[in-house]
């Protein structure tokens, strides 16, 4: 039961070599659930190796309750840690892999086999005590591998990609059994992966990291709704964001953003207003599921029919790919929607959830200090045929 | 690893493989035979009859006769064998766990210059190293040619071990420092235990090339502390009298003996640890 904060933790392998670490900045309050996720070779796992005391830190402090831990050795930390590899003895049996810590800490006997028992019933392995890693499935070795950072009930937990070396089924189950454990034992977790699936459903905090440097920080539905430049936004979520690349206008003082499916236009009015967007390369981000299929009704939405390149049920949705700006553009819409390829389709869209970004440097425009942009009324002006 | 055809056939492809093993077997126990049956053969029967033939009365006397010249510098060797063997894995265990889990600055550099030691002639090392054990007031004795082969035999050990271990994920050893386990008890608790198939192919290696080692035993030791090799090419080479062929084969079974046994009951481990790690567990 801990709170951690990094403060501007650095990592380098050498005078020369690039930073493999930079500025980190985090802070997670005591029981709080933190998500490390980024591609490959950003920066996470050496993180959290960082954070268990395996690797050092080049600057920066890291705390634990406040109390800097960053130059004392991993045993002294009072922190556990699942591998991905699960990395359990071998040659041990799954009753010593988990009371080796407690062995080495000198627990009494009589104690340790009681933190077993907890531990074990907690897992359901009891039935596994008796046997060595090796007899075990892939999904019974985690269960072991999390038994044996249970035990000894540290401040913090580190899980290193837990669940990646697991068959897509247990994983989902594993997943939800993860969260219903934080959810029991309320301690301050640390979790790296680059699932980001995972890193939306399991974690009260998301740091999205890329090249060593944290792109962005907060809640899972932040990091979704309000994503702070381009990575993030194409990072979270499947399918991906779509990003139309675009040129703005300015009409009648008012930012619009111009579609054009090939069969019609739409002018569609944005809701940031900031000076010197207009005649700028930006790219456009639309999550698909902000994508509906127009009902009959009008609602004051802007439409524009297109024609449907590709379609792909996914059992939930039906994933319906259409050109937008000459650009692939893909659109979430419910099971039931069947459309032929070819077919022509009226789209929808709420201008207020559309994002943008510089296409150069890829940063979030106009959210300025805004959490959320604020739903405009629209004003649409349809091109029927051309 | 159960044979996949489930039915071999007997076609004429398969008989002639197996002719040919056979063959190749055969032409590489022949030597064996020959020893075997010479060794039990009477000096007469040695000169009248051919190398394969059988001898006329099974004859002990060629092995009395070299156990009583050989059988004390038998009991030398094992007196050098063992210790050496012993140390120079234990050391060269040691040395491959720091290089493979505790890398240090130019680790790569210290095993790459320790290699050099897997090809360097033996030759080449006698005046450096009976200087040394000169200066260490080692010279003539068991102990300072146990010194030799450990220090010869630690290129080889530490070259072993530490492949083996660079197989290892790194993780058991990040797992252990984290349950709080230090050097020497990831040393002991964790690798030394998973390390069975490396260890006997360790053993089995440093065995045979220190028991059959000739020209260390010669050069380092003298008189009565000779090991059997040395003593068997001096009952071997003696030119005085008439040549018994029957102890000289019978000494070399004996110096040859412990070397088969080993081979015969710890080969299996030797295969196996030479493949581990090939294959993922």
């Amino acid at each position: 039961m801990a709170t951690l904060e990094l403060r501007n933790v650095n990592k380098t392998y050498g005078a020369g070599l690039p930073d493999t670490l930079k500025n980190i900045e985090l802070k997670i309050d005591d029981g709080e659930f933190l998500i490390l996720v980024g591609p490959s070779g950003c920066g996470k796992s050496t993180l959290m190796n960082c954070i268990a005391g395996l690797e050092n830190i080049s600057g920066g402090a890291i705390l634990v309750d406040d109390a800097d831990i960053s130059g004392m050795s991993p045993k002294d930390r009072d922190i556990a840690m699942v591998f991905q590899s699960y990395a359990l003895y071998p040659t041990m049996s799954v009753r010593d892999n988990i009371a080796f810590g407690l062995k080495i800490r000198k627990m009494p006997t009589a104690e340790i086999d009681e933190e077993v028992a907890r531990v074990s019933k907690l897992l359901q392995i009891e039935h596994l005590l008796g046997r060595k890693p090796g007899q075990l499935s892939g999904g019974q070795q985690q269960r072991v591998a999390m038994g044996r950072a249970l035990a000894r009930r540290p401040k913090i937990y580190l899980f290193d990609e837990p669940l990646s070396n697991l068959d897509a089924k247990l994983r989902v189950e594993m997943r939800t059994e993860m969260k219903l454990m934080h959810q029991r034992l309320k301690t301050t977790t640390v979790y790296v992966t680059h699932d980001q699936i995972e890193a939306m459903t399991l974690g009260d905090k998301v740091a999205v990291m890329k090249d060593g440097i944290i792109q962005q920080f907060g809640t899972p539905k932040q990091i979704y709704n309000d994503p702070a430049n381009l990575f993030v936004a194409s990072f979270i979520g499947s399918p991906p964001m779509n990003f139309i690349p675009l040129r703005l206008q300015r009409k009648d003082g008012r930012l619009l953003a111009l579609l054009d499916s090939g069969q019609a236009r739409v002018e569609l009015p944005l809701s940031m207003q900031d000076a010197g967007l207009e005649d700028r390369e930006v790219i456009l981000g639309m999550r698909p599921e902000q994508i509906v299929l127009a009902s009959g009704e009008t609602n004051g939405l802007p439409t524009i029919r297109a024609e449907v390149q590709v379609t792909e049920p996914t059992g939930p949705d039906t994933l319906v790919f259409v050109n937008l700006n000459q650009t692939k553009v893909c659109c979430r819409l419910a099971p039931d929607v069947a459309p032929a390829v070819g077919e022509t389709l009226t789209l929808q869209f709420d201008p207020a959830k559309v994002l943008l970004f510089d296409a150069k440097t890829g940063e979030r425009l106009g959210a300025a200090g805004l959490p959320r942009i604020e739903a405009h009324s629209a004003n649409v002006t349809q091109f029927k045929g051309r | 690893m159960n044979n996949s055809l489930a039915t071999p056939r007997l076609s004429v492809s398969r008989i002639a493989i197996y002719a040919t093993l056979l063959l190749a077997a055969a032409v590489y126990l022949i030597p064996l035979v020959v020893m075997l049956l010479t060794s039990f053969k009477s000096p007469e029967d040695i000169r009248t009859g051919n190398l394969l033939s059988w001898p006329q009365v099974i004859d002990g006397i060629g092995w009395l006769k070299a156990w009583d010249s050989v059988g004390g510098y038998f009991w030398n060797s094992v007196k050098i064998t063992v210790p050496a063997v012993l140390i120079s894995t234990f050391i060269g265990a040691m040395n491959g766990y720091v290089l493979s889990m505790w890398r240090f600055r130019g680790s790569q550099l210290f095993f790459g210059l320790l290699l050099f030691g897997c090809f360097l002639p033996f030759q080449t090392v006698l005046l450096p190293a009976s200087f040394t054990i000169g200066k260490l007031g080692l010279a003539n004795t068991t102990t300072g040619l146990v010194l030799v082969h450990i220090v010869y035999g630690l290129a080889f050990t530490t070259l072993f071990f530490r492949n083996y271990y660079v197989s290892i994920p790194d993780a058991l050893v990040k797992a252990a420092r984290l349950d709080g386990a230090g050097f020497f008890t990831i040393f002991w608790k964790i690798l030394l235990p998973m390390s069975i198939p490396i260890v006997m192919v360790c053993l089995i290696w440093q065995f045979t090339q220190i028991w059959n080692d000739f020209l260390f035993g010669v050069v380092f030791a003298s008189g009565d502390a000779q090991p059997i090799t040395v003593a068997l090419n001096n009952l071997v080479n003696t030119s005085t009298g008439a040549k018994e062929y029957n102890v000289d084969m019978a000494a070399a079974m004996i110096a040859g003996l412990p070397t088969l046994l080993v081979y015969i009951f710890a080969g299996k481990y030797f295969l196996r640890g030479l493949t581990s790690g090939a294959v993922k567990g």
